[in-house]
């Protein structure tokens, strides 16, 4: 709704806005231009010694967005499956809500629901809405969205949170589009202001900027929200749901697109796609020894990686290298055993979001590059962590179904 | 077969960082480079022409220094390439840059096939080219890794869905996002640089796209900054203050500050 300008009479072409300017929007030739790259983030502004820049505002269209109110989320179900990222917008779904005194929406589509709407139910939420069709077991964007934007028309919510997954990835832009809405994709942070705005916070340029982005004046306010990066909610069976099947028009099934097959990926995952790795390194003393990492990442559910010296020993493939001559990974967690980080192990493995480091010698550089460190002997710790690790899972699957 | 690709030039953002101090970029000697994964939309079209025969013409927005990623795909064998460019198209979010885009390509008349890259190195959203699709009212598939069947009226593709591989077929015209790895893309080719050294860029701008020749703003028209529903508020460096704890201590103690941590992390 409005654009940034400058005051050229004002403009003393000092060149403190250029050199400020995150996004390589203003050059100084003759005078200031403004470039296309400009993302109005204001910071020229309050540089300029004169004064010179300003924010012109340009009134044109504008939603009116006291229409609009409460939270959906989109419950996404493949396979009959709910995807674990719904469970976390939920929770967060129901913070905005109650902050706001505002209800929350869940939106299931699919063919033969049932099951998952009586779990849904479980949760803390004020509504399900059901779009049930066998047209709709699989996710193709356009039923999907022709759907939606019949809900969204309906119930006119204020907030709505799509999981960032392959699927609402694509089938949010699209929506937001229709809508002719803001959406911020693959959010890691989300609150909300007291006047309804969405805060909403996500990394931007590979992760080394962080960018907080609001939809001030359109409504739905659209995010995509990062999986595994929130909590879950829990079952609160004492929260009253109301089940609405929705009818589902012909003309909202109609697509361009026909699903063809659908099959397991049977190729080995390459360790770079990997959530969790444990990695070894010269400190394991012999190929069985092996067996040790093995396990460790079978409890977590972790792929095996390798340093260098262990490929060349012929101890593993050539696949699970990570480093320079290796791959470069960025797993969410990394746990680095009898690894002394080398800087040519380290240049691939640095961008891991979390990293645990296992080495007995605490000199060992591996300390300077992890979150985590553990100065001992991989060959005591690595098998009382495995114990821990199996105890812990058994008592979660004791709570989890406590009649068995 | 007409295939139209889009594509963006894009910071090298292995070298963009905040200055602490200041809360901006700093830019000193950041290069711009042709989006990554627009490599891989380019050579799925070439592979197309290469196989069926197509016309491969690339499409970008952005200031006048954009030429360079045209030509860069000039290099790797697209015939010809467009670049809208406006001082009106300035500060556009993902939608009202998918807008544009889709404008351009509406002046190029009649196509089978638009494909972008699966997201930016820069925006890293994702979110453009399913919303160029919307604003063209084409089916769309995103993730695309690979393509089955090429026929003049449909397509079959093969979809990554992290746990599974889904096979489906769209009828043209259509737009495809590609996952990287599809095909491995090929180099510029010396040859090409030499052969298309003169070749023109088409330059579209404003004036050019819009449907507005008065001066009131059109309803339903999403130019730049002025249109483009989300704002950026403030930019900040990631938590840069990791805390690092290096624990000495008893096997058992370490083993049970581990598993608090795991927890922490939400691992387990």
């Amino acid at each position: 709704m409005s654009y940034l300008a400058v005051d050229h009479d004002r403009c003393i072409l000092c060149g403190e806005c250029t050199s400020s300017c995150p996004f390589n929007a203003l050059i100084l030739e003759d005078k200031l231009e403004i470039l296309d790259t400009c993302r109005l983030c204001k910071i020229c502004i309050e540089i300029c010694p004169t004064d010179a820049l300003f924010i012109k505002q340009d009134s044109s269209k504008k939603t009116d967005i006291s229409s609009f109110r409460d939270v959906l989320v989109f419950a996404e179900q493949r396979d009959g499956k709910l995807s674990g990222v719904v469970f976390e917008l939920i929770a967060k779904g129901r913070e905005l809500a109650t902050k706001l005194n505002q209800k929350l929406y869940v939106v299931l589509i699919g063919s033969k629901t049932e099951e998952l709407v009586e779990k849904l139910s479980d949760y803390p939420v004020d509504g399900i809405y059901i779009y049930d069709h066998k047209e709709l077991s699989y996710y193709r964007a356009e039923p999907y969205t022709a759907v939606l934007e019949d809900l969204i028309s309906d119930i006119r919510p204020s907030i709505f949170l799509i999981g960032a997954t392959q699927v609402g990835r694509s089938l949010a832009p699209k929506i937001a589009t229709r809508q002719r809405t803001g959406l911020t994709a693959d959010c890691t942070f989300i609150d909300v202001k007291p006047n309804g705005d969405l805060v909403q916070i996500r990394p931007a340029f590979g992760g080394n900027v962080m960018a907080q982005i609001v939809t001030p004046n359109h409504r739905p306010q659209l995010a995509t929200v990062r999986p595994k990066v929130m909590e879950q909610a829990k079952p609160s069976l004492d929260h009253p749901t109301k089940i609405s099947y929705r009818d589902i028009k012909p003309q909202m099934l109609q697509s361009g697109i026909r699903f063809v097959s659908i099959e397991p990926k049977l190729k080995e995952v390459s360790i770079t796609e990997a959530d969790i790795l444990v990695a070894v390194g010269r400190g394991l003393k012999k190929a069985e020894d092996l067996n040790l990492i093995e396990e460790l990442a079978q409890s977590l559910g972790a792929m095996v990686a390798v340093t260098r010296p262990l490929v060349e020993l012929g101890w593993a493939p050539q696949t699970r290298q990570v480093g320079l001559s290796g791959r470069t990974v960025r797993p969410k967690l990394f746990i680095a055993c009898g690894i002394s980080g080398a800087i040519q192990h380290v240049a691939g493995m640095s961008s891991s979001d979390f990293i645990i480091a296992i080495n007995k010698d605490k000199t060992a550089p591996i300390f300077d590059t992890c979150h985590f460190g553990l100065v001992g002997d991989m060959y005591e710790i690595l098998p009382l962590l495995i114990k821990e690790l199996r105890e812990v899972k058994t008592l979660v699957a004791e709570s989890r179904w406590p009649n068995a | 077969m007409r295939i139209i690709v889009c594509i963006k030039q894009v910071p090298d953002t292995t070298e963009v960082a905040i200055d602490e101090k200041k809360g901006v970029l700093k830019r000193e000697g950041v290069d711009s480079r042709l989006n990554p994964y627009d490599l891989y939309a380019l050579e799925t079209a070439l592979r197309i022409k290469a196989e069926k025969g197509a016309e491969v013409i690339v499409i970008s927005m952005g200031p006048m220094q954009a030429e360079a990623v045209i030509k860069e795909a000039y290099y790797m064998g697209a015939d010809s390439g467009i670049l809208l460019s406006d001082r009106k198209f300035a500060g556009a979010d993902t939608l009202a840059t998918a807008y544009t885009l889709a404008q351009g390509i509406k002046k190029i008349g009649s196509f089978d096939l638009v494909i972008t890259g699966q997201q930016t190195t820069d925006g890293d959203t994702a979110q453009v080219g399913p919303a160029v699709a919307e604003f063209l009212g084409l089916p769309h598939i995103c993730y695309v890794t690979g393509i089955k069947d090429v026929s003049p009226n449909s397509l079959t593709v093969v979809t990554d869905m992290l746990d599974t591989l889904e096979t489906q077929s769209l009828q043209l015209p259509a737009l495809l996002t590609v996952a990287r790895d599809i095909y491995q893309p090929r180099l510029i080719s010396y040859r090409l640089k030499l052969s298309s050294k003169d070749r023109e860029i088409t330059v579209l701008n404003y004036n050019d796209l819009s449907q507005n020749q008065g001066s009131a703003a059109l309803e339903d028209e999403y130019f730049g900054l002025s249109s483009s529903p989300t704002q950026v508020e403030r930019i900040f460096p990631p938590s840069s203050v990791i805390s690092r704890e290096i624990l000495e201590e008893n096997p058992h103690i370490l083993v049970k500050k581990t598993i608090l941590k795991l927890k922490e992390l939400k691992i387990i």
